[in-house]
């Protein structure tokens, strides 16, 4: 008896070893090596020479910026400046680059970049421009994908934390903005706790197809919750815009849980087809609001204008404009399928992926099933527009992107995984992995019409082990994921820069002939421009000074300057006179409290330095231009304030 | 003949690591022009570290001569096609000839001098013993650059002008000794 204890015991000793052991070697296996099979490596292998296959354009999140990957291989081959200075080019520091930054709030240097988005012409991207929002000083910038430089941004007036933004319509009518955060509009000193009913939101509707002419169309005054994502109607529900909301418990403290009470928040459906026939026709209020608006006129010099009133819609003055769809558990993305017919939300803390159905909406709106009334926003009834659950996809579902092959791909971030899913069923048909917590995904085009449904990208938040460590910042980590097939397959793990929040990828072919190789120096039409090196000068107009300097390989002109005062402001107009593909010069002087200039072949820009004392300052070519780009140098001579020495300036003498 | 008038008669083009799309000139008849927009004000550009002159095509005379010359042989082989003259005929290609000749030496002078007549004084890049003279025909590595030369489609046609000149000349001798000695 005793003995057979012993052996029991024995044996259920060596099952609980079998059993960890086999968790431990699954965990193994199923972590690292398992998801990669060999011929992974060939699948990203792009040959030294060979392009890749696709653009991938990825938010910058807190550095402001866009960074540009090739697809498969993951190489970061561009960091785009939108948000934030970037001393790498003088972008934000030059003359001609500084306005694109100013706001009603004066010159902000920094933002929140989240969500790229491509303009469209029917439904599909066609590369023309890359729209993405400022997070924390409500802006959207339009980035020109011939040259891949912001061109425009455009301030959103009555917003606060602009992240449902810059979802755009598929024919690039509109871009969108929202308020994250509502606040008094318009703005007030008042007592946070007064929240209620006195905290409002704004859904905004931003002209987009026309380049440096960016304007807000109208404004919807919305009730005071979060507004978080966003994504535009295509196909059956063109014409509409959807928009995630949460805090419909209108919380203003500690929303980790004020903000998670209700069963159900709101997607939000605008018919902005319907909101343009209520603007035309008076319904629409001028609201007083001041927003700056920032553009790259044609002689390449970015200038803002100062606008002011908005056109604002109340949802009791436009009916039909604005509907509300139950949607469980404060919902993040909403994103719609090829076709227009599925929206679909991902609620955070849901254990579905409830996905509503466009013609159910249009029926339940039509028999008028309401279960109530907000702010003159009727609320539809859950049952009436839902198209189905998805059952089981992963613990808290975020974002959902499509392969135009009848399946989406949902974002788990608390189970880390994506999870694949077949429309119309609404079954769980495979699920992936990812290192680790991931946020948005991409698939080239995927939420388009049209998406390219061979790869997508996971965009992870946390790091932890993929890479060597680097002290306590960690670079974010993507994963390329194969679905070309049944089953998604891991390809690749990348590094990118910043945050990336959202991504937008697209066919190479779209975009890469279009590209500007330089810039004539004939059609310069900068006043600053210099055409030869005949006209390089020195002027003096009182204590500001102009050089108008050029450079070509491998010298300035001028190179020796003298009569320059300490206490003068001195503007360098650097023009480039090079006229050869991948030969910019760039620009640096000792003493400069700015950053270098970078100027690309028949381009001028221009960076102000102030000497503050007696000297000889040199000055240099930053980018490593030819054989004898050491030799591209010069100097500044500088007398003490009020010297009387005459301007003069030489090279070669 | 009328061939060269509209297309280029002679090309040079220039690759290099730094330039896998290649540099190129076209020599035309009365122009010498960029094979891309910039690749002229480019070459000359390139060539100032080596102390060429730059190649400006309004100093060359031999440009503005050129539409006189072929146009000239060629109202003359219209002549003689006209005329039926079979000494004219010999005279016309004996003159095409020369003009060739003189052309081809002209053009190899012009290469000489801009590849060896360097200004040393204002050069960055001396290297002793080297020249730059880009081949009459073929190709040839200087420095960095490979330099490949030649004819353009209105090249091939004078050349081959030339020879159906040549043949027709001596054909007509044959058949004329023939005549003579039958």
């Amino acid at each position: 008896m005793r003995k057979n204890t012993t052996n029991r015991l024995l044996i259920a000793g060596a099952a609980l070893v079998a059993i960890t052991g086999s968790l431990f070697s699954c965990r193994t296996t199923g972590s690292q090596s398992g998801p990669i099979s060999t011929d992974a490596a060939t699948a990203v292998y792009v040959p030294p020479g060979s392009y890749d296959e696709f653009y991938a354009f990825m938010s910058g999140g807190f550095s402001g910026q866009v960074t540009v990957h090739g697809l498969p291989s993951g190489r970061l081959i561009k960091t785009v400046p939108v948000f934030s200075q970037h001393a790498e080019n003088g972008y934000g520091y030059s003359e001609e680059t500084k306005a694109l930054l100013n706001t009603t709030f004066g010159f902000v240097p920094w933002d929140d970049s989240h969500h790229p988005e491509l303009s469209q012409t029917n439904g599909v991207p066609d590369g023309r421009w890359l729209f993405i929002n400022g997070n924390n000083t409500p802006r959207i910038a339009r980035i020109d994908l011939t040259r891949f430089e912001t061109e425009e941004i455009i301030q959103i007036p009555n917003s606060a934390g602009n992240h449902a933004s810059p979802f755009i319509t598929p024919n690039s009518e509109y871009v969108v903005a929202s308020t994250r955060f509502s606040v008094p509009i318009p703005q007030k000193d008042i007592s946070i706790s007064e929240y209620k009913g006195n905290f409002k939101g704004t859904i905004t509707f931003v002209k987009a197809d026309s380049p440096g002419e960016m304007d807000i169309a109208f404004q919807i005054l919305v009730p005071g919750y979060n507004y978080d994502l966003s994504h535009s109607g295509k196909g059956a529900s063109y014409g509409w815009s959807f928009f995630t909301t949460y805090n419909t418990e209108e919380a203003n403290t500690l929303l980790e849980v004020n903000a998670s009470r209700n069963d159900k928040d709101f997607v939000a459906a605008v018919n902005w087809k319907r909101a343009e026939e209520c603007v035309a026709n008076g319904s629409a209020q001028t609201m007083p609001a001041d927003y700056v608006h920032n553009y790259v006129d044609e002689r390449r010099i970015a200038v803002s204008e100062e606008k002011s009133g908005v056109k604002v819609l109340n949802p009791a003055d436009c009916s039909g404009l604005i509907y509300f769809l139950p949607t469980p558990k404060s919902p993040h993305g909403v994103d719609v399928d090829p076709s227009g017919e599925y929206i679909v939300a991902g609620g955070k803390l849901a254990t579905v992926i409830p996905v509503h159905s466009f013609s159910k909406m249009i029926a339940a709106i039509e028999s008028e099933s309401f279960e109530g009334v907000v702010d003159g926003i009727p609320v539809l009834q859950y049952d009436a527009v839902l198209a189905g659950e998805v059952e089981d996809p992963g613990l808290g579902p975020l974002h959902t992107e499509f392969d135009g092959k009848g399946y989406a791909y949902t974002t788990a971030f608390i189970s880390s995984e994506i999870v694949k899913w077949e429309i119309g069923t609404w079954k769980v048909v495979d699920r992936i992995p990812t290192y680790y917590s991931v946020g948005h995904l991409m698939i080239p085009g995927g939420d388009s019409q049209k998406p390219w449904g061979k790869y997508m990208v996971a965009l992870n938040k946390i790091t932890k082990d993929r890479y060597l460590p680097t002290g306590p910042e960690l670079a974010h980590a993507a994963q390329l994921i194969d679905i070309s097939g049944d089953k998604m397959r891991l390809l690749l793990d990348f590094p990118t820069m910043g945050e990336p929040h959202y991504a937008q990828g697209i066919e190479a072919s779209v975009i890469k002939d279009k590209q500007v190789r330089m810039f004539s120096i004939q059609e310069n039409t900068s006043p600053y421009a210099i055409k030869s090196e005949d006209e390089a000068r020195v002027e003096r107009d009182g204590n500001e000074v102009h050089v108008y300097m050029s450079t070509i390989r491998t010298h300035f002109v001028p190179d020796n300057i003298e009569g320059i005062r300490a206490g003068d402001k001195v503007y360098f107009h650097v023009t480039n006179l090079e006229q050869d593909w991948d030969v910019p010069h760039g620009f640096a002087v000792l003493g400069a409290r700015t950053s270098e200039l970078l100027v690309m072949p028949g381009e001028t820009r221009t960076i102000v330095w102030k000497p503050q004392g007696p000297g000889v300052y040199p000055f240099y070519c930053t980018d490593f231009c030819s054989a004898l780009h050491q030799e591209m140098q010069g100097y500044i001579r500088v007398g003490a304030e009020g010297s009387t020495r005459p301007l003069a300036f030489s090279t070669g003498n | 003949m009328l061939i060269a008038f509209v297309t280029p008669i002679w090309k040079i083009k220039l690759d290099a690591p730094q330039y896998p799309e290649g540099l190129g000139m076209q020599i035309r008849i009365n122009s010498i022009t960029g094979e891309g927009e910039n690749d002229l004000q480019n070459i000359n550009g390139l060539n100032h570290y080596i102390g060429m002159k730059r190649i400006e095509p309004d100093s060359i005379r031999e440009l503005k001569l050129m539409p006189w010359i072929l146009g000239i042989l060629a109202a003359a082989a219209l002549l003689c096609a006209a005329t039926g003259n079979r000494r004219l005929l010999y005279l016309w290609t004996a003159a095409f000839l020369i003009v060739a000749v003189i052309g081809l030496v002209d053009f190899y002078l012009w290469e000489f001098d801009y590849g060896h007549n360097l200004d040393l004084e204002h050069a960055s890049i001396k290297i002793p013993g080297m020249s730059y003279q880009p081949p009459l025909l073929g190709s040839k590595k200087l420095l960095n650059f490979t330099a490949y030369s030649w004819p353009g489609i209105g090249g091939l046609a004078v050349f081959a002008s030339l020879v159906i000149a040549v043949v027709t000349s001596f054909l007509e001798f044959r058949t004329s000794r023939k005549t003579t000695l039958a």
